[in-house]
């Protein structure tokens, strides 16, 4: 007994990491897209969202203005911040782009110009070096091709200090006219906040997409409840001949591939004046969403107990008071059911919004705006990318976080028998 | 009119004509046509009878004829005419659809998706329904598991999008390949095994469906076959491969067609992770290339993907028949 209760536990660790493993790699897409909605956008292409609570370490370029330069001498001198009110620290800091962090903080970074000797002749060249600031600087030996310097013959060209904080001097041959390009690494701390949802809501215009899906979802959810629950009463609890046709027809309809509809029913639109529309969706939505309606309701209703409708048929209730007043009730499990259903449905649909909706920018519900809008024009814009799918995805969620229940229980009405 | 307003205004017209419609034309029919105070109370009352089941099923008998069955007929009418619409090309468009490499590569794809995605979704559904059954956090995983089922594939695909992207500071799958020294890759640009990364989120998408109804009839197994094996000293493996696996197979059977009609329709997650290019349209979306250009050759493969639904349509008409 005992070996058989120790083969249990570790099949149950065993067991356990097993679903950890599954669930975290399940969940890996959905929160890296997710951190990274509120992450600063010029953060997300530096370093990835699994990084996202350690400083970003970025090279950026920064010109302050040179009208407050001075002159020392023959040179000129620019003092500041370069930050200017901003924080951050400068790890490093350099004179060329190829090179941003040539010199480190607390270092002075300075371009000499030197005479090397080269094939026994003399000759000038530029060399840069990064010296403790404060210091006398030190020349190496060579340069770095290894050509010997002349030494005592440095002539300072330009240099540059940068402190932690950001405050620099920067010395240059001359008069200081032009703004100087500096190159700072630069350590932030992470950003996380909410200007990427504000953006596309905004000045992104997906405010106004999030209305239009939240116009097409409703009436396209409401109607064909009304209407499925009346057919399934029908289908469920009365006699008619041609009763096992309909619901065979139903069950055949479900599979129709919805994309033969498309364009027999845009030219019927267009032909009868209704055309790419508010109105058309909706129609186009309950038409599809039919079948599984009443194929879910019709299921449930059929289950319901017969003394209860029979006992009230005998009372003198009528078929139209036996369905509002007993059966509707008593199927609202499977009338939330269908409803998640077909909410889910239409607020995710692309398909039929691209056919049935006018292509007018007025008119793109959220997947449009995303797929044919964001994704061309913001390309690689990660945290607005970000951020639009979770404006366009937060209210299923929430559906589906609770009202779970509810859509378990259809899914398992719908494909159990 | 804000769309807004006219939405208020079309549940309430419709909502509203609904049931005007419903319980009038039922007042109608018992107090106008067919009242029961006359002379032949008996046969009013019959025929009231017989007449009210088609009130109530008229409103979706329209719909479900208008926007269903309507489109079957007129959708192949209209494979048969050209572009325009005007001249009539028989089986035209058809022919020159098959002599084309795009479509090919579509319906290629499109078996590729009905071979894997099923078949993936349903064995990764089993496996986590299986692992959860006795576990106490159980209902969580499965909730996290089940999760991507509510987002849209154009959310899903955004966030595998992120998930490829070829900046290994962006993509997590490039932020792995280059800690192991791989140079970065677009994986949606490799040919052939894109169409598989593509897949993989109708996959992750679909296991939560599988998972949820597989849990439920593994819970229904009868709870003496498992104790009967248990105690003849069948191991966990055996317990699950002959006793639990067998017992719900037509389950399995049911899980996996229905992915496999889902998998036939989904033109969201081609049209937003490559737009069908690198070689991954399927027919969905090889259709949308079409559309709005050539109503010809769109409703053409339309109804190619309706002949591939065929044959299930007619087995499960057939099973609802039995059933009744």
């Amino acid at each position: 007994m005992d070996n058989l209760a120790g083969q249990k536990t570790s099949l149950s660790i065993v067991t356990n990491l097993a679903v950890i493993f599954l669930v975290v790699i399940w969940m890996i897409p959905t929160v890296g897209l997710l951190v990274s909605s509120f992450r600063e956008r010029a953060q997300i292409s530096e370093t990835g969202w699994w990084e996202s609570l350690f400083p970003v370490e970025a090279a950026v370029r920064v010109r302050p203005s040179a009208a407050g330069a001075g002159m020392d001498g023959a040179y000129g001198v620019l003092t500041g911040n370069l930050f200017e009110g901003g924080t951050g620290s400068v790890s490093a800091f350099g004179l060329i782009g190829r090179e941003p962090g040539a010199a480190k903080v607390g270092e002075t970074y300075a371009w000499y110009e030197v005479t090397v000797t080269e094939d026994g002749a003399l000759d000038d060249e530029r060399i840069e070096i990064a010296y403790p600031a404060g210091e006398e600087p030190q020349f190496p030996d060579t340069t770095a091709d290894g050509l010997p310097i002349t030494p005592g013959s440095g002539v300072l060209q330009r240099s540059l200090t940068v402190a932690e904080n950001g405050d620099f001097t920067y010395i240059d041959e001359g008069e200081i006219s032009r703004d100087p390009s500096i190159y700072v690494v630069t350590t932030q701390p992470p950003d996380f906040g909410l200007q990427n949802y504000q953006q596309i809501l905004t000045s992104d215009g997906m405010d106004r997409a999030f209305i239009n899906t939240l116009t097409v979802t409703v009436p396209a959810t409401v109607i064909p409840i009304l209407i499925a629950a009346f057919a399934a009463y029908a289908l469920a609890w009365m006699e008619f001949p041609g009763k096992g046709w309909l619901v065979a027809a139903v069950v055949g309809l479900l599979v129709v591939p919805l994309q033969l509809a498309l364009v027999p029913m845009l030219t019927l639109h267009n032909k009868i004046g209704i055309g790419q529309s508010f109105l058309g969706i909706w129609m186009a939505h309950t038409g599809f969403g039919l079948p599984l309606a009443v194929y879910l309701l019709r299921n449930y209703m059929i289950g319901l107990p017969r003394d209860i409708i029979e006992s009230a048929k005998v009372d003198g209730a009528t078929d139209f008071q036996v369905f509002t007043k007993i059966v509707l009730p008593l199927s609202f499990p499977a009338l939330a059911s269908f409803a998640i259903f077909q909410f889910l449905w239409t607020w995710n649909d692309l398909l039929v919004a691209k056919v049935f909706l006018p292509a007018g920018s007025d008119s793109w519900v959220m997947t449009v705006k995303i797929a044919d809008d964001l994704l061309g024009s913001r390309g690689g814009d990660w945290g607005i990318l970000a951020a639009a799918a979770f404006v366009s995805i937060a209210v299923p969620l929430l559906v589906f976080f609770f009202m779970q229940k509810y859509l378990v229980r259809g899914l398992l009405a719908g494909s159990v028998k | 009119m804000s769309p807004m307003l006219q939405g208020i205004l079309t549940i309430i017209i419709g909502v509203g004509g609904c049931l005007a419609y419903f319980y009038g034309s039922n007042l109608i029919l018992d107090r106008v046509i067919f009242p029961p105070r006359t002379n032949d109370q008996g046969r009013n009352i019959r025929r009231a009878t017989m007449v009210r089941p088609w009130l109530f099923l008229l409103p979706a008998i329209l719909a479900l004829g208008l926007y269903l069955v309507y489109p079957v007929i007129g959708s192949f009418i209209r494979s048969l005419y050209d572009r325009s619409g005007d001249s009539f090309v028989g089986l035209g468009n058809y022919i020159d659809m098959i002599g084309e490499p795009g479509f090919r590569t579509a319906v290629f794809n499109n078996f590729l998706w009905i071979l894997f995605v099923p078949a993936a979704s349903t064995f990764f559904g089993l496996l986590v329904a299986q692992l959860t059954d006795r576990l106490r956090w159980g209902s969580i995983a499965k909730s996290l598991i089940f999760m991507p089922m509510a987002i849209s594939f154009v959310g899903a695909s955004l966030i595998w999008k992120f998930v490829y992207a070829g900046d290994p500071d962006i993509g997590i799958i490039n932020a792995i390949g280059a800690y192991f020294g791989a140079e970065p890759v677009d994986p949606l640009q490799i040919p052939f095994w894109n169409n598989f990364f593509i897949m993989i989120i109708m996959v992750w998408m679909q296991t939560g469906f599988a998972m949820v109804i597989l849990s439920a009839a593994l819970r229904g197994i009868p709870e003496e076959t498992i104790e009967a094996a248990i105690i003849d000293g069948a191991n966990p493996f055996q317990l699950f491969f002959k006793i639990k696996v067998p017992q719900i197979a037509g389950t399995i059977g049911v899980v996996w067609t229905t992915i496999t009609f889902l998998t036939l329709k989904v033109f969201d997650i081609v049209y937003t992770m490559t737009g069908g290019n690198f070689e991954t349209d399927i027919l969905p979306s090889y259709m949308m290339d079409y559309m709005f250009r050539d109503d010809g050759r769109a409703t053409a493969v339309a109804f190619v993907i309706m002949l591939i639904v065929t044959p299930v349509m007619i087995y499960n008409i057939r099973q609802a028949r039995r059933e009744l």
